[in-house]
């Protein structure tokens, strides 16, 4: 929303000149304070020496030049001046700005005398930014569009005026704000002016239109049919005849031009002109080409069609599902007296009863639509207009009245201002109104503000700081009742007028104070673990990634036959349309991505969740939240993983009963076939096993290296990438060590090592926990400490060292009390495994 | 030629005189000096103070003299003996430090040749950032909740007091799943639907941040992400106040951003909070004075808040007229890429591991 200073000062006296930058910058700081974001403020209205008005009396093409043209204007010489001119929006006989050779434009530019493509340009047409006067720049600055190269100009103006005096130019500062959604009352010049004036302690009025009736009563001219009163609560008309499309007064194209938008003519700028100082759209017809000189307001029928002003052919009345089915859906649309569509009701109006320059006359349309019916339109036909954005915000029910007078107040003065015939404005108003407004009402009781904003505000105050934006209060039992403004459709109930209190009070004088939570600050059990489980994984050399949860479903594909992934009903891009089912896609995408760039090798990890769909009856996803490492340093593989698991292992304390590694046996696949086990190595992952604390064993993840077909899918072919991931809810549930301290015996330890062969097919754990078994009490660890295979051993055997360490707690043990010890491993692991001492 | 001097002339010679023993020493000096390592010294010393010495031989025949003579004698040969083991004394610990400095030397390492083995690898930026702000308000007494990223459009909408047409409903703005009926199913916009899921809990008060994923339907570009980190603080208890609010964003913007920072608070519009507000800090590049970064206006938008709206409090089964509260909400990305000059968002997920481990 663009407010324009000098505007916003015809509604208060706000009393701050422009050249005033203090004033300009605390009067910004005010708008700010009340919740009306300033993100720009613009100074304009100065320099443009050298730009004049002219008048476009010939266009030629420039023979081998497609996007330019020579334009032949008029500056008021002796003859037509030769211009370039790159813009496409204008036409014989309209009158735009012409800045001569040694004009400095806004930006600073000097005109120079250019040639080009073999024609010399004796200047520059501008647009509206050029000339540091809006925010259009989408075409040469319109000042006139007479239609005829000796068309006539507003009165007392000739060709070669400085652009300055003709649009009398004065310095001025727009303040671009943006306006939150449940503000419409400030999407107009007035309701910003309403909050300064609050703000400011100064008086405030919204001037009545003036507006005088000279014609014939209005019915006899036209009618109007609400055939949707729910969807229309309001609808007022007036009609005016005997018009000539004209331009605008300065003043009024100035601040259409401050505002953002395009003089037009006479009419059209009335329009815009009203809807941007008081907030409610409207809409001229051209009476004479409204067949039966009426007009119905009625919900679209299925399939309904309409030209709309910007030429597009709509559809309205059915919507098309993603699907491609249809359904029929509620368009509220303005039709003629024939029930021909001729408008979309608060969004866009017709090509058929468009204002043209023949137009003599026009009815002038100023409703309340409701902000549902057109806010589903708008977003149904993609066309969002300043129209259908006030309407959806909602607008006051009680203006249209003042709207439509004040449309045809300004198209009346237009015309007597350009020396037209004046305008015959039809006696009366066409008002319909089948819903009568209520006023809301709402208690508010100055306690609960008082608590609420932790204030001690007395209750005159309160009111005093209703009063001025419109909020009449009137002391009841509980202590106000406060009557909310038609404007204000956002204020519903108590809550939202301590806050208009708030806002005037100013949030800046509402004193901060100290809460504290009287609970302990302590992170869950589970958060405690996860940091610890990453301080672990960081510390094994892995740095943590983070890669998005919206994947490609091919990608997972690539690596098996995981679980059907859930897919997003409207992604951005097919290629990111699933939530992840497993974090291994991301990861080796992030380790292909390092390659790409040529970095050193890698280790990557990432907690994170991963969703599947849910069994049948059930809305939401199973979400878990997982563990992945992938480590893809030169080395890496199976066993590096299995080490890190044993480190986390460590690091979490988990307690040793029913920790394993299970792995599928040749022939087998029921280990990899479990949940989770998505791009593992068929032969080279094991299962990671483990006792919860009631003793129940699960899996809690896998552990091994990613399986060579999904390296090769992800360009990694020829590479060993250790894989480990781990579901942090089972794992964090393992047993852990009880925490009582081990008691230490002060007698020295016996080491032993004893190397059996054993036939490779046989776990080294199963070997592993014979020989714990046998060891007896008095043993305190055994440990795989070698691992060897080759020459002096058969093909499929493997030669496994394990450490075993005995310690008693009462004495030193004797050679013969571990030589029994040693003789009953040998034995068991003989008799059980048929493994083999090796000598 | 000295030793046999010593052995041969005075030994045989009956006893000393005195510049017999003050040329004794005077050559003995001589020789401990230029003994050049311990094994020469050891020599020199058995042949100075051994049994076979000249000092040992005296001294045996010192009983063949007078008394008076035997003590004068006597007491002179202890003198000798002890300058001359003194001189040795410190000629070894000259030497063993020689030898000491020599061994040390062989050994000497440079230290930067030392080839780096791989290091710890590194917690993700946003994870530090996130966890610098739990532990911030970890200090004031919440606690962390944490929920699905999946959600029902009554969490994450419906009870947060968003009604059925409002704009970020539109799979416009968020992303729906095959899940549910209709477009009912989403990714959670924010993590406001942790707060629904506590306040349904019952248990009050409720002092609570709540971090997390979050995900909008934008083009990933500099600036925007469709997947990003949110914190989100929500406040349940009897008596809360708008001031107290203001009194928290003031507390913990200093915890992260430092003590000269200030924060204001601008009204604004959210529907779940009433009075709402938007949150700024004084601009962290200049002050406040007014910078590129900010935009010449001193401040930088950090986040929205305000007392939590009673419908929503409602829609929870919790009294708006017993209890009140407030909430906020900021980007922990946002944090991150303001305090360490982070000019494209996208390297957050393009893990590249110069990034992971450089910032």
């Amino acid at each position: 929303m663009r407010v324009p200073l000098s505007w916003l000062s015809e509604f208060t006296p706000l009393d701050v000149d422009a050249a005033d930058a203090d004033g300009v910058a605390a009067l910004g700081a005010e708008l700010d304070s009340l919740g009306l974001v300033v993100e720009a403020v613009e100074h304009v209205g100065g320099g443009l020496a050298g730009v004049v008005v002219a008048r476009v009396v010939e266009i030629r093409p420039i023979p081998g030049a497609d996007r330019i043209r020579l334009a032949l204007v008029d500056a008021g010489g002796d003859e037509p001046v030769e211009v370039v001119c790159g813009a496409w929006n204008y036409v014989v006989g309209d009158v735009v700005p012409f800045a001569t050779v040694g004009a400095v434009l806004a930006g600073g530019v000097e005109i120079t005398r250019r040639k080009m493509r073999g024609v010399t340009s004796n200047g520059m047409l501008c647009s509206a930014t050029e000339l540091g006067l809006g925010a259009d720049a989408s075409g040469l600055f319109i000042l006139a569009s007479t239609g005829t190269a000796d068309g006539s100009l507003p009165a007392g103006l000739a060709l070669g005026t400085p652009i300055a005096e003709y649009l009398g130019l004065v310095a001025d500062v727009v303040y671009e704000l943006e306006v939150e959604p449940n503000r419409p009352d400030c999407l107009c010049v007035a309701g910003v002016a309403r909050d300064l004036a609050a703000r400011r302690h100064l008086p405030f009025a919204i001037p009545q239109p003036v507006v005088a009736e000279n014609g014939p009563p209005v019915g006899s001219l036209a009618s109007v049919v609400i055939e949707a009163p729910g969807a229309c609560r309001r609808f007022a008309a007036r009609v005016v005849t005997g018009i000539t499309t004209v331009a605008s007064p300065r003043d009024v194209q100035r601040r259409l031009i401050l505002s953002g938008m395009r003089p037009i003519h006479s009419v059209v700028d009335a329009s815009n002109y009203t809807m941007l100082e008081l907030g409610q759209p409207t809409h001229p017809y051209d009476l004479d080409r409204l067949p039966g000189r009426g007009l119905r307001v009625r919900f679209a029928r299925p399939g309904e069609t309409l030209i709309t002003l910007d030429g597009e052919a709509r559809v309205f009345g059915v919507e098309r599902h993603r699907s491609g089915g249809e359904r029929p859906v509620d368009d509220l649309l303005i039709c003629d007296a024939d029930d021909v569509p001729v408008g979309i009701a608060g969004v866009m109006g017709g090509e058929s009863s468009e204002i043209a320059p023949g137009t003599s006359a026009v009815l002038i349309e100023a409703a309340d639509f409701s902000a549902m019916a057109v806010g589903r339109t708008a977003r149904r036909q993609q066309l969002r207009t300043e129209a259908s954005t006030r309407f959806w915000r909602g607008i006051d029910p009680e203006g249209p009245v003042r709207a439509a007078d004040r449309v045809a107040g300004l198209i009346v003065a237009a015309a007597l201002a350009a020396g037209a015939a004046p305008p015959v404005v039809a006696a009366g108003v066409i008002d319909l109104q089948p819903t009568p407004v209520v006023r809301r009402t709402i208690h508010l009781r100055p306690g609960r503000l008082n608590v609420l904003l932790g204030t001690s505000l007395r209750t005159d105050a309160i009111a005093g700081y209703l009063a001025p934006i419109g909020f009449a209060t009137e002391p009841d039992s509980a202590g106000l009742a406060v009557t909310v403004p038609p404007f204000r459709p956002d204020v519903e109930r108590e809550v939202d007028v301590i806050e208009e209190v708030a806002r005037h009070l100013g949030y800046e004088h509402i004193a901060p104070t100290r809460k504290r939570s009287p609970g302990v600050g302590l992170l869950t059990a589970h958060q405690a673990d996860r940091r610890r489980l990453a301080g672990l994984v960081a510390g094994y050399g892995a740095d943590e990634a983070w890669t998005s949860s919206i994947v490609n479903p091919g990608h997972e594909r690539k690596l098996g036959t995981g679980t059907a992934p859930v897919e997003l009903v409207n992604p951005i891009v097919r290629e990111e349309s699933a939530l992840r089912t497993s974090l291994l896609p991301g990861l080796l995408g992030c380790l292909r991505q390092n390659a790409s760039v040529r970095n050193p090798a890698v280790r990557l990890f990432e907690i994170g969740h991963v969703f599947a769909h849910p069994g049948a009856g059930v809305t939401l996803p199973v979400e878990r939240e997982q563990l992945g490492v992938v480590l893809g340093f030169d080395g890496d593989g199976a066993p590096e993983a299995v080490r890190l698991w044993q480190g986390i292992a460590e690091g979490l304390g988990l307690a040793d009963g029913g920790l394993g590694l299970v792995q599928d046996q040749p022939g087998s696949r029921a280990v990899l076939a479990g949940a989770g086990a998505l791009g593992c190595h068929p032969t080279r992952t094991a299962a990671v096993a483990g006792a919860d604390a009631s003793g129940t064993v699960g899996t809690v993840g896998f552990v091994g290296e990613v399986d060579p077909a999904a390296l090769e899918a992800f360009n990694l072919a020829g590479r060993r990438v250790g894989w480990l991931v781990l579901d942090t809810v089972r794992l964090f549930a393992l047993r852990r060590r009880e925490g009582r301290g081990p008691v230490l015996s002060r007698f020295p330890s016996s080491d032993i090592d004893l190397s059996f062969t054993l036939d490779s097919s046989v776990p080294a754990a199963r070997l592993g926990s014979v020989v714990r078994a046998a060891a007896g009490e008095y043993c305190e660890d055994v440990r795989l400490v070698d691992v060897f295979r080759g020459p002096g051993l058969s093909p499929g055997l493997r030669s496994l060292t394990f450490r075993l360490r005995f310690v008693a707690p009462d004495r030193t043990l004797t050679d013969a009390d571990v030589a029994v010890a040693r003789a009953r491993c040998i034995a068991a692991a003989e008799a059980e495994l048929g493994a083999g001492l090796r000598g | 030629m000295n030793r046999k001097r010593a052995d041969g002339d005075e030994a045989s010679a009956g006893p000393p005189n005195t510049d017999v023993l003050r040329a004794l020493v005077a050559g003995a000096r001589q020789r401990i000096t230029s003994a050049e390592d311990l094994a020469a010294l050891s020599a020199v010393e058995a042949e100075l103070t051994g049994r076979r010495s000249a000092l040992a031989t005296w001294k045996r025949e010192l009983g063949g003299l007078d008394e008076a003579a035997r003590r004068e004698l006597g007491g002179e040969l202890n003198e000798k003996r002890r300058v001359l083991e003194a001189l040795i004394a410190e000629r070894r610990a000259a030497l063993v430090e020689v030898a000491r400095a020599g061994v040390l030397e062989a050994d000497r390492l440079d230290l930067t040749e030392v080839i780096p083995a791989p290091g710890p690898g590194h917690p993700h930026l946003v994870t530090r950032i996130r966890e610098e702000l739990e532990d911030i308000f970890l200090g004031m007494g919440y606690e962390i909740a944490e929920g699905p990223e999946v959600e029902t459009d009554w969490y994450n909408f419906t009870a947060l007091n968003m009604p059925p047409d409002h704009p970020a409903r539109s799979g416009q703005d968020s992303f729906y799943v095959d899940l549910g009926d209709g477009e009912s199913v989403l990714l959670r916009t924010h993590t406001s639907p942790v707060q629904i899921h506590l306040l349904e809990r019952g248990v009050l008060p409720i002092y609570a941040v709540m971090p997390g994923l979050v995900y909008r339907r934008d083009t990933p570009d500099a600036s925007h992400l469709p997947v990003f980190h949110q914190l989100e603080g929500l406040v349940v208890d009897r008596g809360i106040t708008f001031g107290d609010l203001a009194g928290t964003i003031e507390t913990f913007t200093k915890a992260i951003f430092g003590e000269d920072v200030r924060a204001r608070l601008r009204p604004g519009y959210f529907p779940f909070t009433e009075p709402s507000a938007e949150f700024d800090i004084s601009c962290t590049i200049c002050g406040g004075v007014g910078c590129r970064t900010c935009s010449g206006v001193g401040w930088i938008e950090l986040g929205g808040c305000g007392l939590v709206h009673p419908a929503v409090l409602e829609s929870t089964g919790v009294d708006p007229e017993v209890w009140s509260g407030f909430a906020f909400g900021f980007g922990i990305d946002r944090v991150a890429i303001m305090r360490h000059g982070i000019e494209d968002m996208r390297a957050f997920i393009e893990n590249d591991v110069r990034f992971l481990a450089g910032c």
